[in-house]
């Protein structure tokens, strides 16, 4: 089976800047897919190129095998959440979601919206307009328009960054929940690595245009390939040029005798995170450390004469 | 400071608004002097038993609604190619058309006319001035709607495409929706300006094409008459319901 | 190679009927203008060959010199008195809260009523048997009406009724875009309101200033209603003097010369004032 989304040698320069450069993926059916990076890495124009917004400098898109580098958005079977969502005003929920069907001409139109707004559990709010709806609903009714399509592809950018902390966390679920429930590939953009690793099935890490590396949440965030994928995906303790997560980080006031390697440090600072707590370290060789350590383990402090030390098979090597 | 500002402007204010106020209250006086001599309505009687008067109301009527038309149509259309790509040449145009003096429009417009009318077969008209009523009205409606546009998402067009619309569909079912309250305000505009221009209008009517600012001018030239303050008064009411109407429309 | 993308080709199609106005009924009167200013008055008013520059030579007659520099002061002076009159009640209205929108309206009102029935209102006003000299001399303050009208006095007056709500709009604009945090930290730094006004208020409000200097001055050197109808005559600015040339005077060439120079100027005006603003002033 082809996959049903492919960039090949992708590229895309823009008059000052070289937004993507060079890309190439592979994203097969159904499944949820992200790109992760740091504003400007170029995810958003991928995007775009994607969804016909942008035509490419060079190199192919590829949606179900074929080529449709000259297709214009509307020929394309994809579609875009928003990161503004951008519902037409003028257009109740409903007729939001109707939007699509009709331009296509399409049989049963009302019986699809009902079922569109059962998908996302809106029933009940057709006839409201997008300015009497909360963020939350909004982003449902955005997402609602663009699934009662059956898209190959269903792309959406940073959808969750407009949502308050609290709602971000239960739309996580909820969106992983509908993907499966529908079956569409989601290909998601995202600068958030705590979103992009809970929701992904894979995920490619991007950066100044390029892909650093492509694999699962666990993957990239244990066994990141380059040291920016290691930092970017979370915390990183630099000793010796191998790079540690806190996590695995240990501190102990003697020398460990279980095969663990370790350095004697000071301790600069301890910081309490309501779970867990931080101990900051600095090694005699000059490098600050950061141990992440249960509660349970008693308190630090400053001044203090300790040893970090940790297990080698929790090294993150690079070349 | 504050307080004295706002003395302040409460003379301007009166320097801006009272003349014409004078002018409405003194289309009730009985007298034709300007000593008041009794409330009546009998100027306003006279204008409509006035032929002249009915008639180039009329015309202005018409020439209005048609040129309104006309340009509404053009600039709302150029406003949104321009937001699309602009274009110096064409912006450049459309300003200088705005603050080019009246007097220098008419008299090119009148040359055009004059030059065409050894290929066409017509003569001076309502015609004429209707193409020259669209001529300088087509910047105003520009400005609205471009005005308009600038608060106007472009990822709702691109929303559109996305889903399935064309360009031509994106601009029908998404964005003139959202731009009729301006086109509205921007023809609300055109009619008001067009209505009241007398420069380039006498410059390019013809015998039979008279406008009522026309014939008001050629009153007030011959003398004061309390029969124009009783028009003046009209008109203001008129057009100050316009300018009500359009700010609500506006505010949708 | 990339086809027309669909924008493109919707853009091409709307801005057709706008190319179409600028051809007909903007570039080609004009062309048309200038060609008129290079032939000569025919025997019967109408137009004559030879090609000659003797109209714009005749521009530089100190008989229309004189007219020229007296539109100019005019305009000036309409424009600073404007600037003078029309600051202060943008200031206002930009203060008013809640109330800004109303107060907006009162200064746009007067834009959307008639032109001609604001100049009569100044007429009915100042005529001999007008409502002032009537009322002056019913109080027995005057004994012979006061000659107010058919001057520059009155002339100026209309001009700056007229235009001072081209100076307010703009103004306002920019001072509404003033971010009141900077007024604030010129009062924390100890600055009082007057120099505050007069030190940052005031430069910051430049780009608008100028804006409503061009609306204003530009109208106001080829106005032709208000001389004429507030000047009885009198004064005479080239506005009349074009409109005199292709009426009564029946010399087109030379209206037509007056006409290419006045659009000359206001070409170079807005050039340096489009030249000033893409210098990041705004």
């Amino acid at each position: 089976m082809e996959p049903i989304l492919e960039l090949r040698a992708l590229v895309k320069h823009f008059p000052n800047q070289r937004a993507v450069d060079g890309i190439s993926l592979t994203i097969p059916r159904g499944g949820f897919y992200s790109l992760l990076g740091p504003s400007g890495c170029g995810k958003t124009t991928t995007l775009r190129l994607i969804a016909g917004f942008e035509q490419p400098t060079s190199g192919d898109v590829l949606l179900d095998g074929v080529v449709v580098n000259e297709q214009r958005p509307y020929q394309r079977n994809v579609s875009t959440v928003f990161q503004n969502y951008a519902l037409f005003p003028h257009l109740t929920a409903a007729e939001n979601i109707a939007f699509g069907l009709k331009r296509k001409n399409q049989p049963d139109i009302a019986r699809r919206v009902r079922e569109a707004l059962e998908l996302v559990r809106l029933t009940g709010k057709e006839s409201r307009y997008p300015a009497q709806l909360s963020g939350g609903e909004r982003q449902r009714v955005a997402l609602a328009r663009s699934l009662v399509l059956q898209p190959d592809v269903l792309l959406l950018d940073e959808p969750l960054a407009a949502l308050d902390p609290k709602l971000r966390k239960q739309m996580r679920l909820e969106l992983k929940e509908m993907q499966r429930r529908v079956g569409i590939t989601f290909l998601l953009v995202t600068h958030d690595q705590e979103e992009a690793l809970s929701m992904s099935d894979q995920l490619a890490v991007m950066n100044a245009g390029a892909i650093e590396q492509v694999g699962t949440p666990q993957d990239v965030y244990l066994r990141p390939s380059t040291r920016f994928v290691a930092g970017f995906l979370g915390a990183v303790n630099w000793i010796d040029g191998v790079g540690l997560r806190p996590e695995v980080t240990r501190i102990s006031r003697t020398l460990p005798t279980n095969g663990a390697r370790f350095r004697p440090a000071t301790v600069t600072g301890s910081v309490f995170l309501g779970n867990c707590v931080h101990v900051l370290a600095r090694l005699e060789s000059g490098e600050d450390a950061v141990a992440e350590i249960p509660r349970s383990n008693g308190t630090y402090h400053s001044g203090e004469a300790i040893h970090v030390c940790w297990n080698p098979s929790d090294e993150m090597i690079f070349p | 400071m504050k307080r004295g500002l706002g003395l302040y402007a409460v003379a301007v204010y009166a320097f801006l608004h009272v003349p014409v106020v004078i002018l409405a209250l003194f289309s009730f006086n009985a007298s034709r002097f300007t000593v008041w001599q009794g409330f009546s309505l009998g100027w306003y009687r006279a204008i409509f038993q006035n032929r002249q008067l009915m008639e180039s109301t009329w015309n202005s009527v018409i020439i209005a609604v048609v040129a309104t038309i006309l340009s509404t149509i053009a600039g709302t259309l150029c406003a949104y190619g321009l937001w699309k790509r602009g274009s110096a040449l064409l912006s450049g145009s459309l300003y200088l058309s705005l603050v080019t003096p009246e007097i220098v429009m008419g008299i090119s417009l009148l040359a055009l006319f004059q030059w065409s009318f050894r290929w066409l077969q017509w003569r001076l008209g309502l015609h004429t001035v209707i193409l020259a009523h669209v001529a300088f009205s087509i910047a105003y409606v520009v400005i609205v709607i471009a005005a308009r546009l600038r608060t106007f998402s472009p990822s709702l067009e691109e929303a559109a495409l996305d889903l399935g619309a064309t360009e031509w569909q994106a601009f029908r079912y998404v964005t003139l929706p959202a731009l009729l309250p301006g086109i509205i305000a921007a023809a609300l505009l055109a009619l008001t300006v067009s209505f009241d221009d007398y420069v380039i209008t006498s410059m390019v009517a013809g015998v039979d094409s008279e406008t009522l600012p026309m014939v008001i001018y050629a009153m007030a030239r011959r003398g004061a008459s309390p029969v124009i303050n009783a028009i003046s008064a009209l008109i203001v009411v008129v057009f100050g319901t316009l300018v009500l109407i359009s700010e609500r429309v506006q505010k949708s | 190679m990339r086809t027309l993308s669909g924008w493109e080709r919707l853009r091409a199609w709307f801005l057709l009927p706008a190319w179409i106005w600028m051809a007909v009924l903007f570039a080609a009167p004009f062309a048309i203008v200038v060609c008129y200013s290079l032939l000569t008055r025919g025997a019967y008013g109408g137009l004559g060959l030879p090609w000659t520059l003797e109209n714009y030579q005749r521009l530089i007659d100190p008989l229309y010199l004189v007219i020229v520099l007296k539109s100019f002061l005019m305009a000036a002076e309409t424009t600073v008195i404007c600037l003078l009159l029309g600051f202060p009640l943008a200031l206002f209205i930009s203060r008013a809260g809640s109330r800004k929108n109303i107060y907006l309206q009162l200064v746009i009102l007067p834009f959307w009523t008639s032109f001609l029935v604001r100049i009569y209102a100044w007429l009915f006003l100042l005529r001999d048997t007008g409502l002032i000299n009537t009322a002056l001399q019913h109080l027995r303050l005057i004994h012979d009406p006061l000659p107010l009208l058919y001057n520059d006095g009155a002339v100026l007056l209309g001009l700056v009724y007229g235009y001072l709500p081209f100076m307010v709009l703009p103004v306002y604009a920019t001072l509404e875009r003033l971010d009141p945090a900077l007024v604030e930290a010129a009062a924390d730094l100890g600055a009082k309101p007057w120099p505050t006004l007069w030190h940052v208020i005031l430069p910051l409000s430049a780009p608008g200033i100028r804006a409503g200097s061009i609306l204003v001055f530009i109208p106001a050197l080829g106005a032709y209603l208000t001389p004429d109808l507030l000047g009885g005559g009198r004064t005479v600015l080239i506005g009349n003097l074009v409109q005199n040339q292709f009426t009564t005077a029946r010399d087109w060439p030379f209206g037509a010369a007056i006409s290419v120079g006045l659009m000359a100027l206001v070409g170079l005006l807005v050039l340096l004032m489009l030249r000033r603003e893409r210098e990041g002033l705004v």
